[in-house]
């Protein structure tokens, strides 16, 4: 085993840097790269303002040493915490539910006196967190029991979220946990079964839908039936993206957002102005360096110490490519509109410091391999 | 954890994981392929369609702004309408210098301090890539010469809108209401999509009140525009709906010469169809030109409104609060024979004063030396005070209260008007409630001549003759008759509710009450006798001094030394004919000393007008 270990040279001393900080450099090429990429984007999209700018990256600063400080947690250490993490979660969700302020018409923050706090965020992590710990104690591929009571951890924090009501947090919940469950080895019959039940369980759903996320469907399907109303965001998302062709306006020269016809064009629809400014061309290289970092966090995962290891990694780094995916699709106009902002470019803080913490985790679990290996 | 041995097969597992995520990473490039493929449909595919709608902002989509609701009366005088003006709307997205488009639109309109200074405002609050107004009302001369500057004016455009127009003005300043530019707060409360592009809002009056029934629904269009903003053609459209219209039960006439009548007072007249509720007038005096308010009032003007001690922006019909004073009377009476405090023969001798037992206190009737004997008739007739001590001192201020509830006295109308004041009946427990105070009899007294706590707004004094005139059956106040649909002249008739009607053990009591305010008028002795000659039917009354301030025990009261502001309040109720009664006035003149010979004479003409009109309606 040790032939893996040998297989690395560091020529320089910034990998070598690099590597004492447990941190992964071909990892870290492509998250650099998405950032520097967000920041480019966003002083067009945010009308050239400097203190915007400024902001964003005083949040990807802490975002970034957050990320380290994960990175130095063996998972291990990790894994021994993911019970009580996810006990802790749930117990804050219920509280949000029960005391939360609300913002936006929903209630998502909790308020502990000196920090606003969004325990759905953090949920994102020890959802997956949790179910790895609780298949990495069971023979895999998972017992009918094994599955039954993971389902229940999964939707447990989901429900509770779905309430609150964040539909796009509670997807990306729920998503974060089914991974663990596909990578754990669940039966493809049952998966090919339970799809065929969800469909045919989807009126059921709309009927308890929030009368906003059924006009949001609605819309998809037919934005022009409300072209002042919900359908302006599709409308003027979709202009953005189709004026800009295969080579883009030109940095800063996006006229649909310079215009201001955008709207939340430094946040959610952040992507729209970037296919605007940059074309199908630089649309067809953002999604390849989403799909660099996605292929590598897999690999990491694959090389993983345990199991674990292994289904969190993985579970992870699916869950980056379905931010990435309902984002662009809600932009694009082939998805409805969720509030899943385009990961690590969006304008704000808070889902910029999960992704980055869960890079920490990506890295941890790449270079403490070595040192403890059998 | 289980001490079961946990059969793990790690190699094994390794394996499926490693199959599983390949299968996952195989899934995500197919999707990411179809993002992708929605990519190039987008930018490839559709560019130039897109792309043209981008260009330019070639395709703008507008919201067509319904047309507002008229406003008729009863007789389909218009009493708002839209009329067409031009005003000079600014876009300041397209605009590069301000200061200086400002300064050379200067040469070609006017533009004063007061207009620059209304833009500035607005600006700040506008959204985005929509028209502000820099001048309304402009003249065919301006918009003559701006349309030949055009091309050096990019952002700035000359549109012609209808504006709101109320053509008999002051007159109806405060039922009618009016409207004003829309603010934020305003835009709050409504439907934003349907408000998008309307300027105006109801802001008093019918047009707060009815804003639903008279905005109608916003329609909209897909413009081509050129680079320059012009409108080239209309790519599709849905056209607005109007909003509907309102026929009130107000007659302008009256109205006008009730106002005319109280002219020179501050005050109210409201006058009543008993039998329905309709209200036929409603003025407050003093009043304003609604359609200042309309393009925007100046700052000088608002302030000399809103700062004048006569506050004429207040709807006093509806907010005025005042002691009702000795129209109450014929209610409190009717109250003393219903309650058996007092027969309708029986007679109290009044002396000009009255002592409470164990009480020092002189309370005094506002003829100092007595009316000798009286009885319920003499007393309505004469406005005898004494008679009302005795008669309040007998029932309690809890009968009272009971009984002058059931006429809504201390109670809003409820008539569609935003604003109403509810007035003061007063009670034990009220005063326990918001003075934390026990009940004095003394106050019982006062309280049965209307003075004292009580207050009456004038539209309640209005409503409660028509439910004495009526003899009990209760119609609630009204403005509102029917509302037209835009197209089509589809009329619907409101159906207003009529209240409980008031059942006495008595019903005979009622005409010994009415023929009291019938001698008010006729009668030899009647307070208001000199308003009685010459009618061809005969009309009920009742007149009403409200002090202003109270007197010191046994002081002398100067009219000529006492400044005006501080004179009694005039006030007259009266319905006619009174037995099967077609009209309620009810008059309040601020000031106006007495009742007799201000404000009967007031309810004179009206009810003169009234004939005049209407005369076919009588027996």
């Amino acid at each position: 085993m040790n032939k893996i270990q040998d297989k690395y040279y560091y020529p320089s001393f910034s990998l070598r840097l690099i590597r004492i900080l447990h941190l992964d450099h071909i990892l870290l090429l492509g998250i650099g790269a998405l950032l520097m990429v967000g920041l480019v984007v966003l002083y067009s999209a945010g009308d050239e303002s400097s203190a915007l700018i400024n902001r964003q990256f005083t949040r990807i600063g802490l975002a970034v040493f957050i990320m380290l400080v994960i990175a130095q947690i063996p998972s291990s250490t990790l894994k021994f915490w993911s019970p009580w993490m996810y006990v802790a979660g749930v117990v804050l969700l219920v509280l949000v539910l029960v005391m939360g302020d609300v913002g936006k018409g929903a209630q998502r923050w909790l308020d502990l006196g000196f920090i606003r706090f969004q325990p759905s965020e953090m949920m994102k992590l020890v959802t997956p967190m949790m179910i790895a710990w609780y298949f990495s104690e069971k023979p895999l591929p998972p017992s009918w029991r094994t599955l039954i009571i993971a389902v229940v951890l999964i939707l447990v924090p989901t429900f509770l979220i779905a309430k609150q009501p964040d539909l796009g947090t509670a997807l990306l919940i729920f998503a974060a946990g089914f991974f663990v469950l596909f990578l754990g080895g669940l039966s493809w019959r049952l998966m090919i079964g339970m799809s065929v039940l969800a469909a045919s369980m989807l009126p059921v759903l709309w009927h308890f839908m929030h009368a906003y996320q059924k006009g949001r469907v609605m819309t998809l399907l037919d934005p022009q039936s409300d072209p002042l109303g919900a359908g302006y965001h599709i409308i003027q998302s979709q202009i953005a993206i189709g004026s800009g062709g295969v080579y883009g306006r030109g940095w800063l020269n996006g006229s649909q957002s310079h215009l201001n016809f955008l709207p939340e064009q430094s946040t959610d629809f952040i992507f729209a102005v970037f296919a605007e400014e940059f074309g199908l061309l630089g649309g067809l290289f953002l999604l390849a360096l989403y799909t660099f970092i996605i292929i590598r966090g897999l690999m990491i995962a694959v090389q993983g110490q345990d199991t674990y290891a292994r289904l969190l990694g993985g579970s992870l780094s699916l869950t980056f490519f379905v931010y990435l995916f309902v984002n662009v699709g809600m932009v694009s106009g082939i998805l409805p509109v969720v509030g899943v902002p385009l990961p690590l470019i969006s304008y704000g803080g808070t889902s910029m410091v999960t992704l980055m913490a869960s890079f920490g985790m990506l890295m941890s679990i790449n270079s403490h391999r070595k040192l403890w290996s059998k | 954890m289980s001490r079961r041995a946990v059969i793990k097969n790690h190699m094994l597992e390794a394996q499926l994981f490693k199959r599983r995520a390949l299968v996952a990473a195989v899934f995500s490039v197919l999707l990411l392929l179809v993002l992708l493929s929605r990519l190039v449909y987008l930018q490839f595919f559709e560019f130039s369609h897109f792309f043209s709608l981008s260009e330019n902002n070639r395709v703008r989509l507008t919201p067509l702004v319904p047309n507002r609701g008229l406003i008729y009366d009863r007789n389909g005088v218009v009493l708002a309408e839209n009329r067409p003006s031009y005003q000079l709307e600014l876009i300041p997205e397209q605009i590069d210098n301000m200061q200086q488009t400002l300064h050379d639109l200067g040469d070609l309109v006017a533009l004063d301090e007061d207009v620059l200074k209304r833009f500035r405002r607005l600006l700040k609050r506008s959204r985005k890539f929509e028209g502000i107004p820099l001048r309304t009302k402009l003249s065919e001369e301006e918009v003559a010469k701006l349309a030949v500057n055009r091309h050096r004016f990019p952002g700035v455009e000359v549109k012609a809108s209808l504006g709101r127009y109320y053509p008999l003005g002051k007159t109806m300043a405060h039922v009618v209401g009016y409207v004003g530019r829309i603010d934020g707060k305003e835009l709050k409360r409504v439907d934003e999509t349907n408000y998008k592009g309307t300027t105006h809002i109801g802001k008093t009056g019918l047009e707060r009140y009815y804003e639903d029934q008279l905005h109608g629904l916003v329609g909209y269009q897909n413009i081509e525009v050129n680079v320059q903003g012009r409108e080239l053609r209309v790519l599709d459209k849905i056209p607005p709906v109007p909003g509907n219209n309102l026929w009130l039960t107000l007659d302008a006439q009256i109205q006008k010469v009730a106002a005319d009548a109280l002219e020179g007072y501050n005050g109210s007249v409201v006058v009543m169809k008993p039998h329905t509720g309709e209200v036929l007038a409603m003025v407050s005096l003093p009043a304003f030109d609604p359609n200042l308010f309309v393009h925007g009032i100046s700052h000088k003007n608002y302030k000399r409104l809103r700062d004048s001690p006569d506050r004429p922006l207040f709807n006093r019909s509806i907010m005025g609060q005042y002691p009702p004073g000795s129209t109450v009377k014929p209610f409190v009476g009717l109250g003393g024979l219903e309650n058996r405090s007092m027969g309708h023969k029986e007679t109290i001798n009044c002396t000009g004063h009255y002592l409470l037992p164990n009480d020092d206190r002189r309370y005094r009737d506002w003829k100092k030396t007595g009316h000798g004997l009286v009885d319920l008739n003499k007393s309505i007739e004469q406005s005898c005070d004494v008679y009302y001590y005795e008669l309040s001192y007998r029932m309690g201020i809890n009968r009272i209260h009971a009984f002058l509830h059931q006429f809504g006295f201390g109670e809003k109308t409820g008539i569609d008007l935003l604003g109403e004041r509810s007035g003061l009946l007063p009670s034990r427990e009220w005063k326990k409630r918001v003075k934390n105070k026990i009940w004095f009899p003394g106050e019982t007294l006062i309280t049965g001549i209307g003075q004292g706590y009580m207050l009456a707004t004038p539209i309640q004094l209005a409503s409660a003759t028509s439910i004495l005139s009526m003899r009990g059956q209760v119609f609630s106040p009204h403005l509102l008759s029917q509302v037209e649909e835009p197209n089509g002249n589809e009329k619907t008739t409101i159906n207003w509710s009529a209240g409980e009607t008031i059942k006495l053990k008595r019903e005979s009591n009622w005409r010994h009450a009415i023929k009291g305010m019938v001698n008010v008028v006729h009668g030899l002795r009647g307070t208001a006798r000199n308003s009685g000659y010459d009618l061809a039917f005969k009309m009920a009354g009742k007149t009403g001094t409200a002090q202003v301030f109270g007197i010191a025990q046994d002081a002398e009261y100067d009219e000529a030394t006492i400044a005006k502001k501080l004179r009694d309040h005039a006030l007259f109720i009266a319905f006619a004919p009174y037995k099967d009664p077609e009209i309620v006035v009810a008059v309040i003149a601020e000031n106006g000393s007495h009742g007799s010979s201000v404000a009967a004479p007031i309810a004179r003409k009206v009810i003169d007008e009234w004939t005049r009109l209407y005369e076919g309606n009588l027996k």
